[in-house]
């Protein structure tokens, strides 16, 4: 996965749940393009047409609380958004992401507007705003989710690994 | 050492060491689950990871229930790559009809007290209710338990909640949830494990102790346990290692004063968004719902036949009911209480998650308002974004049912 990339950010505010990032009814599929065609509609029908490859969401607080659906973050991650930012997750959705190689990082303060130009770089753990040149420092993560994010996800890790490394934790 | 809250003592069981909240640690793990929604995801990793059997198949559990039976071709295929895998790695499966993932996994005691148990699905939690550490997990981190028997986790600081006196009749188990989902808010209890406990939790039955741990996660909570003070179940249990020391360190206490306590509902769009029944009287229904893991038990159908005995359901109102398993369905049966519901008006769903996650099987109207025993009344949950719904007891939801608005049920049963 590239350490270094950059988007324009959509903002999006509190306690956006699974069901509004990809509604029951559309999750019983393998297929995942069904799941991208209907991510975020309830919350913004528009989100799929403005949501361009490698876009950013910015979002507040307990962002994918609700269900444990990993279908969640995996349409977000198949429509083409390349990292989540919110001031703090819901944890099942926190380590969904990780585990299927979507970066999400915590940042309390970020200051953005939709449009704006968000760089992110996870080897440092920064968020950047280039677009009003500000800088903020992402809530640092346990070494296993850094080793599984490097590895693509959870699936690729453990085909490789085996099984967890105690060391990492 | 420092005393240790019950999740402390339960993983650091599991993790062959004695860890304390902030602790990360990896450990093993007693049993799973998954569901049509979660188990296809599940497979796909675990074949993914070049997994050929999950690492204990007795204790992997499959359960086709949140679109059941099948509403089309495409689900009834993701059906039969469950069956699939449990005809070929030995995997438990309960196939359609069976009832909810959640109660089947404690009515079929597939889970105990003490044991750490992952399911692909948030509700997971309810198994607190007889002090099981048990939470919800995606379908690729329940792949990797499938494949090595072990999981990572950060042990959780835990919230102390004690509710005091006695509940009043007509308020249930399910008032104090979602009382508690109101006090603690949604995201109160994230990352953080809850206690449950005090003299109103004490004469409840395991079926009423399912409610309250099920809300758990409507609070963020990673686990929700009940302390086992008057916990019947029907084997021996160590009542001491799901106990906490007398000397365990939370990170708040509350109190709650169950005396006090009115029944509550919840209004969309959240689950925290619960008022005294009071502000809502008078809000007029289209549709009622009793059922799903929260409130689809033997007590509750008695609690809805108790109000619908010799009633009927208000001109215009549709009254679903769907019993949480065949097992509840048949008990139900036998004793009178689905006769009299149906009498009443009631329509019966197959055991499963009926219309709770929108899927099939009732899904309201736009503009309708469904007055409901789920857990969860986001935007759309039903699958219908232009619907409005509420969360209640069964009781209450009878009652609406009955007046075609929302009532405080003693005016039903005085009436
Ligand atoms: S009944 Fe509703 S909340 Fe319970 S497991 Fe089924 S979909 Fe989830």
């Amino acid at each position: 996965m590239e350490s270094r990339f950059s988007g324009n950010a959509h903002v999006y505010g509190d306690d956006i749940d699974t069901d509004r990032i990809i509604a029951g009814k559309y999750t019983k599929t393998l297929n995942l393009q069904d799941l991208a065609d209907h991510v975020l509609e309830d919350l913004d029908v528009d989100f799929r047409s403005k949501l361009q490859k490698g876009d950013i969401l910015v979002a507040g607080t307990n962002f994918g609380c609700g269900s444990s659906r990993e279908q969640a973050p995996l349409a977000l991650k198949v429509a083409g958004v390349s990292a989540v930012v919110a001031t703090y997750f819901a944890r099942i959705f926190f380590r969904n992401a990780i585990n299927i190689g979507m970066p999400v990082l915590e940042v309390p303060d970020l200051e953005a507007e939709t449009g704006d130009e968000i760089e992110i770089d996870l080897k440092a753990g920064s968020v950047k705003n280039l677009t009003r040149g500000s800088e903020y420092k992402a809530a640092a993560m346990p070494q296993v989710m850094i080793d599984i994010l490097d590895q693509g996800g959870l699936v690729s890790y453990l085909k490789k690994n085996g099984t967890y490394d105690a060391s990492a934790l | 050492m420092p005393g240790q809250t019950v999740i402390e003592k339960i993983i650091s069981r599991h993790a062959g060491k004695s860890v304390a909240a902030g602790d990360l640690t990896i450990i093993d793990v007693d049993a799973v689950m998954m569901t049509d929604t979660t188990a296809p995801l599940a497979i796909k990793a675990f074949r993914g990871m070049n997994g050929d059997k999950p690492w204990n198949p007795e204790r992997t559990h499959l359960v086709i229930d949140h679109a059941s039976p099948a509403p089309n071709e495409r689900i009834a295929r993701l059906h039969d790559l469950m069956r699939e895998f449990a005809a070929d790695t030995g995997a438990v499966l309960y196939d359609v009809g069976r009832g909810i993932c959640h109660q089947l996994m404690i009515e079929e005691d597939r889970v105990r007290p003490g044991e750490a148990f992952f399911g692909a699905d948030s509700h997971t939690c309810t198994y607190g209710a007889l002090g099981a550490f048990a939470t919800g997990v995606g379908s690729t981190d329940l792949a990797a338990i499938m494949l090595t028997g072990k999981t990572w986790l950060k042990v959780p600081k835990t919230i102390r909640l004690e509710v005091t006196g006695r509940i009043n009749p007509g308020v249930e188990a399910k008032d104090l949830a979602l009382g508690m989902v109101g006090t603690l808010g949604f995201a109160g209890a994230t990352y953080q494990a809850v206690e449950v406990c005090g003299e109103a939790i004490v004469p409840m039955s395991l079926d009423e102790r399912m409610t309250i741990a099920n809300l758990g996660i409507e609070m963020g909570a990673k686990a929700l346990l009940i302390h086992p003070d008057g916990l019947e179940l029907p084997y021996e249990f160590d009542a001491a290692a799901i106990s906490p020391d007398p000397d365990a360190a939370y990170v708040r206490e509350l109190t709650m004063d169950g005396s006090a306590l009115r029944p509550q509902i919840s209004c969309p769009p959240r689950p925290d968004a619960t008022v005294d029944i009071d502000e809502l009287v008078g809000t007029e229904i289209d549709v009622a719902f009793i059922g799903t893991c929260v409130n689809g038990r033997l007590r509750d159908l008695h609690a809805a036949a108790e109000i619908l005995k010799g009633k009927r359901v208000a001109p215009g109102v549709r009254l679903m009911v769907s019993a949480a398993s065949q097992k509840v369905f048949l008990d139900a049966t036998n004793d009178g209480t689905i006769a009299t519901l149906i009498e009443a008006g009631a329509t019966f769903l197959p055991s499963g998650c009926g219309p709770c996650v929108g899927t099939h099987l009732g899904v309201p109207g736009d503009g309708e308002v469904v007055v409901s025993t789920a857990n969860r009344n986001f935007r759309g949950r039903m699958g219908n974004p232009e619907a409005n719904v509420y969360l209640a007891s069964p009781t209450v939801v009878a009652s609406a049912a009955v007046a075609g608005k929302i009532v405080d049920p003693i005016e039903v049963v005085e009436e």
